[in-house]
């Protein structure tokens, strides 16, 4: 089982990306391998005329990232309201030109966050939910919101909060549980 | 098998013909009805009892994004949940009208559903067999079977209808 990590927050102390590495603890203590993708600042802005057959080695190298993982663990900030233009940018891609060859399309994803204020960039989640959902992602409940997030770590960058380390372990069970082989309900005969 | 269901169809096996029958959904959105089609569906009445199923793959409407966007988890989850399926458990009859109670299942959720309808005696066809009519109306809340997307309007109303009119058109070929 192939888990990948995609953070919104670029920097390298990200408390996102921080946030992220936690939760890979947790993927691979449940027998999942887990990735964290570092090329979203090589991805160009979203440009029709640029998502051509052969598209930008940034652009080719996220959706396979994406095609080869079994699902995908989010983590974002809040950037006035909303999820960053650059986390934004990267769904853009992945989900066109068209949502049949959506690289979201039925994968299994989840949404957590962490911000420096006090509510845990909740909005950027919903938002991001929404945004995954509508590029045919299966969107998997539950949110973890890491508020204070300057508070929330210790000296290794891991999260010294047992309540949210058990909220993230929660999410990432279900993010798990939804990339188990499901039944196809059968035509009654 | 009550007396009723044997009075309210004809007797015996009747199958779909595909060509001349037709099943969709249409649902209130904005300022108007958004409708859509299932190219690839199935229906019979065996011993007056009604069995139909529809291939959410085959959901048709104007637009390639938007039949992707039906077919995603937010609305049919066409992966896990290929067909929409019907069977009816009575069906009743009051001159040309019919009112047919049974079980819908959609996305993997099934609730009781009461179709409302015409139902037309059997003809003689030109191809030496007989059928007849089933003109077929049932309201769901989509809610109930896993599709809760909406967008709101300036207002804050929903775009988007809760209440889906799932409709059949069906020619019933004689079998046997």
């Amino acid at each position: 089982m192939r888990v990948l990590g995609i953070s919104g927050s670029l920097r390298r102390d990200s408390h996102n990306t921080a946030l992220l590495r936690h939760a890979g603890e947790l993927f691979e203590a449940e027998g999942a391998e887990f990735t964290i993708y570092d090329g979203l600042r090589e991805l160009p802005i979203y440009d029709e005329d640029l998502d051509v057959e052969d598209p930008h080695d940034a652009v080719a190298r996220i959706r396979a990232a994406v095609r080869e993982a079994d699902a995908v663990l989010f983590a974002t900030p809040e950037y006035n309201s909303s999820i960053p233009g650059g986390l934004k940018n990267a769904v853009d891609w992945l989900s066109r030109p068209s949502l049949a060859e959506s690289a979201l399309r039925s994968k299994p994803v989840a949404v957590i966050g962490a911000s420096t204020g006090a509510f845990g960039a909740v909005w950027a989640q919903a938002e991001l939910r929404k945004v995954l959902g509508a590029s045919g992602a299966r969107v998997v409940e539950g949110e973890v919101a890491v508020g204070h997030a300057m508070d929330r770590f210790d000296e290794d960058r891991r999260l010294s909060d047992e309540s949210l380390e058990s909220q993230v372990r929660d999410v990432t069970r279900a993010l798990l549980a939804e990339t188990q082989p499901q039944q196809p309900v059968q035509l009654a005969a | 098998m009550s007396t009723t269901e044997t009075q309210a169809v004809p007797a015996g096996t009747w199958a779909v013909d595909k060509v001349h029958s037709s099943v969709g959904f249409s649902v209130a959105y904005m300022a108007g009805t958004f409708t859509g089609t299932f190219g690839d569906f199935d229906a019979a009445v065996t011993d007056g009892r009604l069995r139909g199923s529809a291939k959410v793959a085959s959901v048709q409407v104007k637009d390639p994004n938007l039949e992707a966007h039906l077919q995603s988890p937010e609305f049919f989850d066409a992966e896990r949940h290929p067909e929409l399926t019907f069977e009816s458990s009575s069906i009743e009859r009051d001159g040309d009208e019919v009112k047919i109670d049974g079980e819908i299942t959609i996305q993997g959720h099934t609730e009781p559903v009461q179709i409302m309808g015409q139902i037309s005696d059997p003809i003689a066809d030109p191809y030496g067999g007989d059928r007849f009519g089933l003109k077929l109306e049932a309201v769901i809340a989509r809610d109930g079977f896993g599709m809760s997307w909406n967008n709101p309007l300036p207002s804050g109303e929903p775009a988007l209808s809760n209440e889906v009119t799932i409709t059949a058109d069906l020619q019933l070929s004689k079998q046997g």
